[in-house]
């Protein structure tokens, strides 16, 4: 096609847009309203995957070591912890350490009665890591190699609440994406029919362009330019409102509900528009392209 | 130029043949009237013309090309060597008059000072100077015709098909693009009319190809004194049994 032609049918592509305005307007509100709930599942789901994982992360194993383990082995030990994949984070409690956080929370407001045991320190063989993990599910497995460690007197876990947050979290991801899956075949569903529903329109006029001696790309250039305008202002209308809306609903919650915010870990606008652009993007330009392209096809064939 | 040679159509839903072995030939410059009843198998010899459709027996070909071997991406090509016009007009409902026109120089890509050359100069010879921004809804079926014709025209095709191109049109209207369609042929462009008017085909005395149930029963061409007669089916039966009552009086009468 020729440089002339690309513009001429740039410019029928938005005229076509403006002459069918009715049309138009429909398939953009059927863009952003799909779009729209779409973004907002999505929101919700980050946030709450987001939360379960800030839980998680504040679960630890703790590991205690043989009497009269070398500080040698120690170190030792903690290297082979750190070698595992599971482990995101570990630190050493010294028996000085344990000493303090105890006093700290037996003792407190009567520290003379902890004076006793100033030079007798009663958790001298309670020197421990306490380690956490960057996925709960595997706290098992990472117990199992604990127990199996020489120089491991005992270990330390909490089963109860790793194995919740492990099925909550297995339980989200699966309702996540089944109905992140549902919202988009949905969107697919309404937005091409809208389109279709656009180009069937037109029929008579491609059969005309056709009889005279269109070949198909010139036919059907103005409505993929169509399709692609009405697919990018149908994601990018949605994501507007998100962004606004997302940030003044965290700001709210935060302000009224200040409760809310010791519970749920809000994710950053840009953490979840990061996948959330790319998404809906995908969703109005890829859905506006290939719904005029393949509804476009079956009129070409004349 | 055009030849169908033992062509055949036989659509697969209505189960009996569009055409049957139908033999014709049709020279540079010629007009021709397509004349038969209903289903006769005139818009069949359009289609096939069109290459909307492929004939089932035998080969259709314009200046000795096979349509049927045509692939669907040259389709485009071999549609620009012949103008079609319809009783509906088929204008682009959404561009002016000058747009619709222009439509057809745009689509095989002339450049834009071309265009602002022949479209006014096209819009004149068809008698409609002046009309360039208006929508054909604004405008008379004979001016709507006018500028199918003139769009038609622009190419330059070889053949200018007329699927029933007066059928929307009064009188008045219809002998003026009768009119137009001699003086398109006699430029030397081919003109192939499908008609039920038989008032032009009386009055114009052009070469005559009448179909019946998709055979060619009649391929003359029409000299003074001729005159043709083509009556719907049931008007036929209607009369055949209105004959039928009177001989019936008669005997009883006797």
């Amino acid at each position: 096609m020729k440089a002339r032609s690309i513009s001429y049918n740039f410019k029928q592509g938005f005229q076509n847009i403006f002459y069918n305005k009715m049309f138009s307007f429909a398939s953009v509100a059927t863009m952003v309203a799909s779009i729209f709930l779409f973004g907002i599942f999505y929101s919700i789901l980050v946030n709450f995957e987001a939360t379960i994982k800030n839980a998680e992360s504040g679960v630890a194993v703790t590991v205690f070591f043989d009497e009269g383990i070398s500080q040698e082995r120690i170190n030792e030990i903690g290297t082979e912890i750190s070698r595992r994949p599971e482990v995101s984070e570990f630190n050493y409690i010294s028996p000085e350490d344990a000493w303090e956080n105890f006093k700290t929370q037996y003792f407190e407001g009567r520290e003379e009665l902890a004076e006793g045991f100033a030079d007798d320190n009663p958790l001298a063989n309670d020197a421990s890591y306490e380690i956490y993990m960057n996925d709960i599910s595997m706290q098992q497995t990472l117990v199992a190699f604990l127990e199996s460690t020489e120089g491991i007197r005992e270990v330390n876990q909490s089963e109860v609440a790793a194995n919740t947050l492990s099925d909550l979290n297995r339980l989200v991801s699966a309702v996540s994406l089944a109905i992140v899956g549902v919202l988009i075949v949905i969107a697919i569903f309404l937005i091409s029919n809208t389109v279709a529903v656009g180009i069937n329109v037109h029929k008579d006029d491609i059969a005309i362009m056709k009889m005279i001696g269109a070949k198909d790309n010139f036919v059907r250039a103005p409505f993929i330019v169509e399709g692609v305008v009405i697919g990018f202002v149908g994601s990018a209308i949605p994501l507007g409102i998100l962004y606004y809306l997302y940030g003044a609903i965290i700001r709210y919650v935060a302000s009224k509900f200040s409760f809310l915010s010791n519970l749920i870990t809000f994710q950053p606008v840009n953490d979840v528009f990061r996948i959330l652009v790319p998404v809906a993007l995908i969703l109005g330009l890829g859905i506006g392209y290939l719904g005029s392209r393949i509804t476009i096809h079956k009129h070409l064939r004349v | 130029m055009i030849d169908f040679k033992n062509v055949s159509v036989a659509y697969e839903k209505k189960g009996n043949d569009a055409l049957k072995n139908v033999n014709i030939h049709i020279d540079k410059g010629e007009f021709v009237f397509v004349v038969g009843q209903s289903g006769a198998g005139k818009s069949t010899f359009i289609k096939l013309l069109t290459k909307e459709i492929d004939p089932t027996k035998g080969t259709v070909s314009v200046d000795g090309e096979d349509l049927k071997k045509i692939k669907h991406r040259k389709v485009p090509m071999y549609r620009r060597k012949i103008g079609c016009i319809f009783q509906d007009f088929r204008l682009l409902p959404d561009r002016n008059v000058y747009e619709n026109v222009a439509f057809a120089q745009r689509i095989i890509e002339a450049p834009k000072k071309d265009i602002k050359k022949k479209v006014p100069k096209m819009l004149a010879l068809v008698g409609l100077a002046g009309y360039y921004k208006k929508n054909p809804g604004d405008i008379s079926g004979g001016e709507q015709q006018r500028v199918a014709i003139a769009r038609a025209l622009i190419n330059r095709p070889e053949i200018l098909l007329a699927d029933e191109p007066t059928g929307n049109l009064d009188d008045k209207n219809a002998w003026e693009i009768m009119e137009l369609l001699e003086d398109i042929n006699k430029r030397g462009t081919t003109v192939i009319v499908v008609t039920h008017n038989m008032n032009f085909v009386n009055t114009m005395k052009k070469r005559i190809i009448q179909l019946q149930r998709g055979i060619v029963i009649k391929d003359q061409k029409m000299n003074d004194g001729d005159v043709l007669e083509i009556k719907e089916e049931k008007e036929e039966k209607k009369e055949e049994e209105t004959k039928a009552d009177e001989s019936s009086v008669d005997i009883i009468q006797l």
